[in-house]
């Protein structure tokens, strides 16, 4: 029985109770490999392909194709030719029954929560997932973003370390109040941040304008990074798409604004209902508009970067890697070339701007590999 | 974020409008209760607990008990708004507007254009509407299609908690007269509901739902019903759109030709009376515009001509359930069975 194990249904992000699989890509007795792509799952945020959790013979697709499950219900099972298809049947039954009696648990239980803390900067809102005296993460996301964008990244970083996903001023649950809006006034507000919640040191991961923020951390406040790694960066060229910056903030219907948000990924199968609607309820909070606006002006006016990093990575004293999807559409992939050596930049083939969402394992890996214990 | 009743979204939407702007003031029967006596004050919150809360927290300078005379109050309430308030009026059924009609189709809704446009009128007249709860002919209809009939006159019909507080946002910010219809079946409804404020643009649809086989054109409570069928239909083969137009005044026509030209095959749900109600204007707009993209002729789901019975029985008849939507939709594509 030892040799029979359990793929399950993912857990991407804290709002997802379940999702629905939506195909399969392999056949029942198909040898898969970990990280290849073995179905499609649904979900009310996003669509995405499941990447196997681990190498085998998948004997048993449990799950049926259009079948709705809770996260953890069991997908297949994977074993060992040598294994008898009475004992799968028995792990297959046991697992049910067990899982039964978790889903009656869970249904008293409540997640962890976003919370929300004053600085000096003014109230950040922020998700805190995981334990342990691992190196701190800091999660950082784009212009538009917030916390929930690192939703296949944050659990995964959590294991054995304390992990922080803030909302940057002007965004998500956070104060709508951005200051000067530039690269420099976000940086402050992270570094006030960290004073609030007591975090001395971290290690940074930042997704394009929160790239050029943890890369401005990285230069001017070495003494509180780690190391960062900055995924489809800014700060690294001028250029910047100015359809889409303009777009996102003048569409208010979500017919419109879908095919903007779809530059945001190389696949367009990726942009759910939900997801539109989501940043359409953000952009209709008050103050957003303005803080949006103020922060674009301050950092992409006209579709020019205002803030260029690349001559000062010679004096960086942390170390830093940049990963980037090769079909970036937001900014460039070719920012991320000529570098200095010293910084590792991984291409990503396959993927667009949310090169964490949209190959969130090969992301992780790199994160983990780079950020050690 | 977090979960709340269509009854706390409006609630926090005037909370939070009367935080914000100190000209808000609201007005209406019952709407704090308990004036002149000596027992408890702001005991039910308004006829439906809405406005609970709120006469504590502002007082009735800003929270305003009025007579049964809404002839008089709304009069008042007009006039204030043309005298620099904003106030929000409760006329607590839609069915009582009769008194009222030419403080506000005359008055309210002409000032800006007989005043060379000099003149704004930023009132906002909340209102319980719909069928579902056993109170009869005279306290059940719908009759939005009435004040979307008058120029000058803006029309909110929320379909959920979201919708209910960003849309009563919009209403209380806006410059003209808005009448906003709030169905009394829903006030229990739950949804997610940000905390801070936000106002969702009047005159821009909301697409619940994305299909190819047909659209479901559908108001107010209605939405909820379509995006019901909608769901149970996919997963039979038949994918609908849904468009809750949030506003019959201003309409989104854009929305409505473009998501009825995609699929052909229309169904417009209306609660209201058939004779001139939405489903009758969003009919005639499918047909002069997009009559070309149309595959099969557009049903209309409504309630039947008559008044809302009081017999439980005929009640649920008469309001055009998920039933009658599904029946409709099939009928469009071909399927019925």
């Amino acid at each position: 029985m030892a040799d029979i194990q359990p793929i399950v249904m993912p857990k991407w992000g804290l709002a997802m109770q379940e999702g629905m699989l939506a195909a399969w890509h392999v056949e029942e007795g198909a040898t898969i490999a970990k990280g290849q792509e073995i179905a499609d799952i649904e979900t009310s945020k996003i669509a995405n392909a499941f990447e196997s959790p681990l190498s085998g013979i998948l004997r048993r697709r449990v799950a049926g194709e259009g079948e709705t499950l809770p996260v953890g219900a069991l997908l297949g099972v994977v074993a060992d030719p040598s294994v008898a298809d009475a004992d799968l049947d028995a792990f297959v039954a046991g697992f049910q029954e067990r899982f039964a009696a978790e889903m009656a648990a869970r249904a008293t239980e409540k997640g962890p929560e976003p919370e929300t803390v004053e600085t000096a900067a003014g109230r950040i809102r922020f998700l805190k997932l995981g334990e342990g005296d691992g190196t701190p993460v800091v999660f950082v996301h784009g212009f538009g973003g917030d916390l929930n964008n690192w939703l296949f990244n944050q659990p995964p970083l959590a294991e054995g370390r304390v992990t922080y996903a803030i909302d940057l001023p002007g965004h998500g649950g956070s104060t709508k109040e951005v200051g000067s809006g530039d690269v420099g006034a976000m940086t402050a507000a992270v570094c006030a941040f960290m004073d609030a919640v007591g975090l001395k040191k971290a290690a940074f991961v930042g997704h394009s304008l929160g790239g050029a923020i943890s890369l401005d951390l990285a230069l001017n406040h070495p003494e509180r990074v780690h190391s960062a790694t900055l995924i489809c960066p800014a700060g690294l060229g001028p250029e910047i798409s100015v359809e889409y910056i303009d777009g996102f903030m003048t569409t208010s219907r979500a017919r419109k604004l879908r095919p903007i948000l779809e530059m945001l990924v190389a696949d367009p199968a990726l942009v759910t209902n939900e997801m539109v609607e989501d940043v359409l309820k953000f952009k209709r909070l008050d103050g957003v508009e303005a803080a949006l606006n103020k922060i674009a002006s301050a950092t992409f006016a006209g579709g020019r970067q205002a803030l260029q990093l690349t001559d000062k990575l010679g004096a960086l004293q942390v170390p830093v890697q940049v990963i980037w999807g090769a079909q970036d559409r937001i900014v460039p992939a070719s920012h991320g070339q000529g570098l200095p050596a010293s910084i590792k930049v991984t291409l990503l083939p396959d993927a667009g701007h949310l090169a964490h969402m949209e190959k969130a394992n090969e992301v992780n890996e790199l994160i983990k590999a780079f950020v050690g214990d | 974020m977090s979960k709340k009743t269509y009854r706390q979204a409006i609630n926090e939407a005037l909370r939070q409008e009367m935080e914000r702007d100190e000209r808000v003031i609201i007005m209406g029967e019952d709407i704090a209760g308990g004036l002149g006596s000596p027992g408890e004050q702001d005991a039910w919150g308004g006829p439906l607990g809405v406005t609970k809360g709120l006469m504590p927290k502002f007082g009735r300078d800003r929270v305003l008990d009025t007579p049964i005379t809404e002839s008089g109050f709304i009069g008042a309430a007009v006039g204030a708004a043309a005298t620099g308030l904003r106030p929000v009026a409760e006329l607590m059924f839609v069915d009582f507007f009769g008194v009222c009609f030419d403080q506000i189709f005359n008055q309210a809704a002409k000032f800006k254009y007989m005043f060379g446009g000099k003149a704004v009128t930023p009132v906002v007249i909340r209102t319980m509407y719909g069928a579902g709860f056993r109170a009869a002919s005279q306290h059940s209809q719908c009759l939005y299609p009435v004040f979307t009939h008058i120029p000058g006159l803006k029309v909110a019909l929320p379909s959920n908690p979201y919708e209910a507080k960003g849309l009563l946002i919009q209403s209380i910010r806006d410059d003209d007269p808005v009448i906003f219809f709030e169905h009394k079946a829903m006030y229990d409804l739950e949804g997610e509901v940000p905390d801070e404020p936000y106002a969702i643009p009047f005159g821009e649809a909301n697409v619940t739902r994305e299909g190819d086989d047909a659209t479901i054109i559908a108001f107010g409570r209605m939405v909820n019903f379509a995006n019901d069928v909608a769901d149970k239909l996919s997963k039979q083969g038949i994918s609908c759109t849904v468009v809750d137009p949030r506003t019959t005044s201003p309409l989104d026509t854009e929305t409505i030709l473009e998501t009825a030209a995609e699929t052909g095959r229309v169904v417009v749900v209306d609660e209201a009376h058939p004779r001139c109600n939405m489903a009758t204007d969003v009919a005639a707009l499918i047909a002069q515009d997009a009559f070309d993209k149309l595959k099969a002729p557009i049903k209309m789901v409504t309630a039947p001509h008559c008044p809302v019975p009081f017999s439980p029985a005929l009640e649920d008849l008469y309001i055009p359930g998920p039933d009658k939507i599904e029946a409709a939709v099939r009928a469009v594509v071909g399927k019925a069975h």
